[in-house]
């Protein structure tokens, strides 16, 4: 076949050999040599006629199903029977309609042309001057109106546009950069119950939230008592933890460092806090570390303190970000 | 064989018929358009089948979604609930978490179709998917279709997004672990990421009153409208291209071989959406999808092992799961960890999806344009890179049930997490060169599997092979040439095989 940079296809069996693809090449023509008003039962009226009972047969269940549908919803509607009797509807019509299509309907293979899907190369010429009978206009004698004045005036509209974008939500400010937490708030757990130093027992963990702010998902943190096992701090947090008799007692924040999942499981043999979504593991030991799993940063650790009547406080808010990275987090 | 009483009535029905037509004709002159398409010509493969199963999801899913928007409630005002599930009796929770437990409870009928519009996404996933495959495997996406295959995947994304957003409104804890985490993932973006998130839930996580109007708005209006207007085009230029088909007898690259699409065709599509129904409806009464009173409502201090997303999900979750733990910081900015697997991988995943057309065109300098499909064995390099690809999904999509099946094997999910880490490499190399290596032993074997058999004497030889004799050509009308058609000659590359015609040799009852 001769390459042309747009080869029409409209050749084939019954292409332009014969007439067929030139004359009409669209809608399909369906040569008159072939016959497709055949179907298997045509010349068998018995074995036809049969077919119309099963096919009555099937349709019947269908009729006894949606029957089953409203006296099931009628008293009072049950998924199970509900699923059945929607299975058997649905599943006995499509038998009954394909049965039908396949024995009692024509629908024989016939060859056709593909006929053309591309148009004229004479209408190919046609539109590019219509199209250049606007552009000219518009761009060869008026260009300074698009390029000097439309294009800017555009811009700026556009950008106008954006605006009202903003007011979809609020600016993040330093929404990111603090919690809830403040000095002398005590620790009180999703109930309200605020902590004392001795209500922990040694490997307790409790989840808590700061006085007043039951809830706010991003202060969440874990208290632990860790009892005499040594935490290895950070550099300066070395007094974060509070040391009370035989209690150890630690606070990290619960939201994961890699994806903001609340770091929910606790493996008491290991001393290791585990988020269920990503299974990042930190280590409470050396200062909740990750050891595992995605997370690249340790949980940021609650300063903690006792007040005299023995109530657990923070010190202060968490000194960095918690939860995932993002641009600026280090920036202040 | 038709009676006279058959005959006036058949007439009397023509007449009737040609009065409407002539009446739709008059205003829109519609019976030329209306002709050809009933005499359309659509070719019968059961590959062909699955995109239609998609659409026809489609179609349940707008059904039932439209039932359960008139009980749904986008609100998370905070209330205490009282109704007849009682093992939450007296919980608070979001009013919307409420009204999915209300649909599910007190609507009658309500459970059906909640369970039957989740089940039709996770089908209508998984036939969008094979459908793609099906596209890739055998080089539909060829020219003049690659506009189709763009809209396709275009389908592909949306309808992802459309899922994922339809699984979040629920307000549940499973859900909302998941919108946690994407949460982070726009957080991470650089430079615009916690502004872009903050935009969305119009605050901070969990967002404010506004997000859940904001996600039902999306769910219910905007997808399912940008699903609805991609698969009309998606439709049109299928119309307008007519269908591809597998190489065979008396078909070219020229003509078209198949049924008339009225009346055989279009009955046996409707067969197939009730077929399709059957399945969507049935597994929706019979079988649980997304117990959400399981899992309970959403708290942000709470979340549990085996959290899993929709299975299209899964492959991103799995990623964010096996990427190591790297972060990127410098001068005073960086860049969080789920970047990288939750935006900049899936990204270049679909850059290259979108690109394959003009990609496979370089790597078999084939610019033609192509009716006829080819066999995955005749493009094995094509095959084996769809193949790897293919590993490496799955490898993703286990990664993302880590903790399940790393309980049902009795391994430590670091161990397995490890093991799918190195899998996500060696899986898709190995996959690929297998893929390469079976192309070409079936290539060597030429047994094409969707053609009926070849007629032939088989003969022994000494050395105990067989091999085939004088393969006949058809000589009793039926369709059974031995040769390959248009150019599939097993050599890899589909030159310009045009030309290659045979003739159909079938009457009306020669088949």
């Amino acid at each position: 076949m001769a390459e042309t940079k747009f080869p029409r296809v409209f050749t084939g069996a019954h292409g332009p050999e014969d007439g067929a693809g030139e004359t009409t090449p669209w809608p399909d023509d369906v040569p008159p040599d072939q016959d497709d008003t055949w179907y298997p039962l045509r010349d068998d009226p018995w074995r036809a006629r049969r077919m119309e009972y099963v096919i009555a047969a099937f349709w019947a269940i269908t009729a006894l199903c949606g029957l089953g549908l409203i006296v099931v919803y009628c008293t009072g509607g049950e998924a199970q029977y509900e699923g059945w009797l929607l299975l058997g509807a649905f599943a006995t019509l499509g038998t009954g309609l394909l049965l039908w299509a396949r024995y009692l309907l024509p629908g024989h293979d016939i060859a056709a042309s593909r006929g053309h899907h591309v148009s004229d190369p004479e209408e190919r010429a046609a539109i590019v001057e219509s199209l250049s009978r606007g552009t000219d206009s518009l761009m060869s004698r008026r260009g300074f109106l698009v390029k000097k004045v439309l294009v800017p005036v555009g811009g700026i509209f556009g950008v106008a546009a954006i605006f009202p974008l903003a007011s979809l939500g609020n600016r993040p400010g330093r929404a990111l950069y603090h919690t809830k937490w403040y000095s002398g708030a005590r620790l009180v757990t999703e109930d309200g119950q605020a902590l004392h130093v001795d209500d922990i027992m040694v490997d307790g963990i409790l989840t808590v939230f700061p006085e007043g702010y039951i809830n706010d998902s991003a202060s969440a943190a874990v208290v632990l008592n860790v009892g005499g096992a040594l935490v290895q701090a950070r550099h300066g947090q070395a007094d974060f933890e509070v040391v009370s008799g035989a209690n150890g007692i630690v606070a990290f924040s619960k939201i994961c460092t890699h994806a903001g999942c609340a770091v929910s499981l606790f493996n008491v043999f290991s001393m290791q806090l585990i988020c269920p979504c990503h299974q990042s593991t930190f280590n409470i030991l050396q200062d909740c570390e990750p050891v595992f799993g995605p997370a690249s940063r340790p949980l940021p650790q609650l300063p903690l303190l006792v007040r005299p009547d023995g109530y657990l406080i923070a010190a202060t808010d968490f000194v960095e970000p918690v939860g995932p990275g993002f641009w600026n987090r280090s920036g202040d | 064989m038709s009676t006279v009483a058959e005959r006036s009535a058949a007439r009397k029905r023509a007449q009737l018929e040609q009065k409407a037509l002539d009446w739709a004709d008059d205003r829109l002159g519609s019976s030329k358009w209306l002709r050809s398409a009933m005499d359309k010509i659509f070719p019968d493969h059961w590959s062909f089948m699955v995109g239609e199963i998609a659409m026809y999801c489609f179609v349940i899913l707008l059904a039932t979604g439209i039932y359960l928007a008139l009980f749904y409630n986008a609100s998370s005002t905070v209330v205490v609930y009282h109704g007849p599930y009682k093992p939450l009796d007296g919980q608070s929770m979001t009013e919307a978490f409420a009204s999915v437990i209300n649909i599910s409870f007190s609507v009658r009928a309500g459970l059906v179709m909640r369970q039957a519009h989740h089940w039709a996404a996770v089908i209508f996933m998984a036939a969008i998917t094979f459908h793609m495959g099906r596209i890739f495997f055998t080089g539909a996406f060829r020219r003049p279709r690659e506009i189709n295959w763009i809209i396709g995947i275009t389908l592909l994304l949306v309808a992802m997004l459309e899922g994922f957003s339809g699984y979040s409104l629920p307000d549940d804890l499973l859900s909302g672990s998941g919108l946690r985490v994407v949460f982070s993932i726009v957080q991470s973006i650089p430079f615009v990421g916690p502004w872009l998130a903050f935009n969305l839930w119009g605050g901070a996580f969990p967002g404010s009153g506004v997000f859940f109007e904001r996600l039902f708005l999306i769910h219910e209006f905007l997808f399912p409208a940008l699903l609805a207007g991609l698969l009309g085009g998606h439709l049109a230029i299928l119309w307008h291209q007519k269908h591809t088909d597998f190489a065979g007898p008396g078909k070219t690259e020229h003509n078209i071989v198949g049924s008339r699409l009225w009346p055989q065709y279009a009955i046996k599509s409707q067969a197939l959406l009730m077929f399709v129904a059957a399945v969507i409806f049935g597994l929706g009464g019979l079988v649980q999808i997304n117990p959400i009173w399981v899992f309970g409502p959403f708290e942000a201090a709470r979340s549990s092992a085996g959290t899993q997303p929709d299975w299209y999900v899964g492959w991103l979750d799995g990623a964010l799961r096996l990427w190591p733990h790297w972060e990127f910081r410098s001068f005073g900015h960086e860049i969080a960890n789920p970047f990288f697997p939750g935006i900049l991988l899936p990204g270049l995943v679909f850059t290259v999806i979108y690109a394959w057309p003009w990609i496979d065109k370089r790597l078999y300098a084939d610019y033609e344009e192509h009716n006829l499909l080819d066999r995955p064995r005749d493009k094995p390099l094509r095959t084996a890179l769809g193949v790897a690809a293919l590993v490496f999904f799955i490898d993703l999509t286990l990664a993302s049930a880590t903790d399940v099946i790393g309980n049902g094997l009795q391994i430590s999910f670091e161990r397995l997490i490890e093991i799918l880490q190195y899998g996500s490499f060696i899986g898709p190399i190995v996959g690929g060169l297998v893929a390469y290596r079976a192309c070409i032993l079936l290539q060597g074997g030429n047994v094409h599997p969707i053609q009926r058999p070849v007629g032939g004497t088989i003969v022994r030889d000494e050395r105990g092979a067989y091999h085939t004799l004088g393969a006949s050509h058809g000589e009793n009308g039926h369709e059974g040439e031995g040769h390959d058609v248009d150019g599939h000659t097993g050599n890899g590359h589909t030159g310009n095989g045009h030309g290659d015609e045979t003739t159909l040799e079938r009457g009306p009852a020669g088949g």
